[in-house]
């Protein structure tokens, strides 16, 4: 028999969704550590962690691949392919990011040299964290990725993840400035308002069936574990004292889990194929054509 | 310049799959691994039913997302227009499978037997290690292709440089050719008929033609 309905695609899996995962947090926290360092502090165990989440990423992307010995052919076509192009970036980010490491670092001790690396190291990352939301934007077979809308999300996902680690490092490295937990709720907000616009444009314009099924079961959790507990935590922690800096951790490891499952359901589970469809049916001996079919989409 | 395309005729097509077989012998590709099948479309409501029998597989586009997203420059457009895949390059990373909107990318990272365990003879004769966690797919039969060029046949009408699934076709419903040669068969069938290709609207181009009724 042969499948006319579009089916869950399985050629990128978990591992798939770990670079995602890995890359936006990663990225998103290079940026946010080189914000954070305004103030004339460079948070390079910041950096660090985001270039090793980075590093975790691009790890899976290996584990995925089917010919892992042939991994530096991925440089060969920076003409069009955003995969190309994350991985030229990503082999800039991560000697930036360690530089910005060595230079802030107490052998070193170079402050100038270090947070005109981790700047540098921001910058990378925001193109690849660009460079990943184009990916799914590009995979022109996969409905519930190819939606511009999604890029948003993606984008904002990742600096949402990466504010969350900025608060947990800040809570166990020391220092972070004081608008951290502001800018977590405010990058909150944002996820919550574009992974509702994506929702709403994908029904609008036409998605399979069981990928808005699996979209839209998993939004309740999404919300209330990735946004609105995260936010009331955060609250919290401005009111509570000594608990503060506890509280505000376990927001930033809500907001955390809150993007990465957002993630693995839109990369591995929402990941349903176009399928097939007729415009219309062929004219046999003197009838007319008949209706055409779309089968397993919602319009 | 030259332009490889297919032409199906839907209104011919009985759905037998001899073309599908026809591949699977002439590509030896692995079980559950379809490069040409044939579809069972049921539409309408009772009593107007039709049922439409439409093959499918790779659309060979000239603007393919396959080629675009390729990291590893495995996957490109011939100047014939057939998307061709170099399996030494291909790293197997999934991405053009993704990209492609007619499911037509197979990756096989294990090798499968028809009779679980012991391999026919067919089978370990044409094993090729090459195809194994890279992309494979639908090449319209290129070796036959390139072997017009050597022999001055025509690709679409000498059976020898001719597709296996149009040459197997028993209702004379798939057809193969030049689109940019005027006196081409797949030319004058698209000059005489209505057709349209499959997910026109997401701009591949494809390079796959459904005969759906006569001009007026």
């Amino acid at each position: 028999m042969s499948r006319n309905e579009p089916w869950l695609q399985t050629n990128w899996d978990w591992r798939a969704a770990g670079n995602f995962i890995g890359g936006g947090s990663g990225t998103g926290l290079a940026i946010l550590a080189a914000l954070a360092s305004i103030q004339g502090t460079v948070y390079w165990p910041m950096g660090l962690i985001g270039a090793v989440l980075v590093g975790i990423g691009l790890f899976c992307v290996w584990l995925e691949i089917g010919r892992p010995w042939r991994a530096l052919h991925v440089f060969f076509h920076p003409q069009t392919s955003w995969m190309t192009r994350e991985a030229f970036v990503s082999a800039l980010l991560l000697p930036v990011t360690l530089l910005a490491v060595v230079a802030a670092g107490p052998f070193l001790a170079m402050p100038t040299l270090a947070m005109g690396a981790i700047w540098a190291a921001a910058v990378l990352a925001a193109i690849y964290l660009f460079c990943q939301a184009r990916i799914l934007h590009a995979s022109k077979g996969i409905p519930a990725w190819r939606h511009p809308s999604l890029m948003p999300v993606i984008i904002v996902t990742g600096l949402a993840e990466g504010a969350g680690f900025l608060l947990i490092s800040a809570a166990f490295f020391g220092g972070g400035p004081a608008w951290m937990q502001v800018l977590l709720v405010v990058l909150l907000l944002g996820r919550w308002l574009a992974w509702r616009k994506y929702l709403a444009d994908l029904t609008q314009t036409g998605a399979p069936n069981k990928a808005l099924a699996v979209l839209h079961e998993a939004t309740p959790l999404i919300n209330i574990g990735g946004h609105i507990v995260p936010t009331v935590l955060v609250v919290l922690s401005l009111f509570t004292g000594d608990f503060g800096p506890w509280l505000a951790v376990l927001a930033g490891l809500t907001a955390i889990a809150g993007g990465w499952q957002l993630k693995f359901v839109v990369i591995a589970r929402a990941a349903f194929n176009q399928g097939f469809a007729l415009p219309l049916t062929p004219v046999r001996g003197t009838g007319q054509a008949g209706p055409g079919d779309k089968p397993g989409w919602n319009n | 310049m030259t332009r490889y395309v297919m032409v199906a005729d839907l209104r011919r097509c009985v759905g037998c799959q001899t073309c599908a077989a026809a591949c699977k012998h002439a590509n030896a590709t692995p079980p559950g691994v379809q490069w040409r099948q044939v579809l069972d479309m049921e539409t309408g409501t009772y009593p107007q039913v039709q049922r439409t029998f439409v093959p499918v597989g790779c659309m060979h586009c000239a603007d393919p997302p396959c080629e675009s997203v390729c990291p590893s420059t495995a996957t490109k457009i011939r100047p014939d227009g057939i998307v061709s895949i170099d399996y030494d390059l291909c790293i197997g990373c999934g991405y053009c499978a993704v990209a492609c909107p007619y499911q037509a990318r197979h990756i096989v990272h294990k090798r499968d037997l028809a009779y679980d365990k012991q391999a026919m003879a067919n089978e370990e004769q044409r094993f090729d290690e090459g195809r194994m966690s890279v992309a494979m797919k639908c090449n319209f039969c290129q070796d036959r292709i390139d072997h017009a060029a050597e022999t001055g046949q025509t690709p679409g009408v000498d059976p020898e440089v001719t597709p296996a699934c149009v040459n197997s076709c028993i209702a004379d419903a798939l057809h193969f050719g030049d689109k940019d040669d005027p006196d081409s068969n797949v030319n004058k069938l698209l000059a005489e008929n209505q057709t349209f290709r499959m997910h026109e609207e997401l701009g591949t181009d494809p390079g796959f033609y459904y005969i759906w009724d006569k001009n007026e």
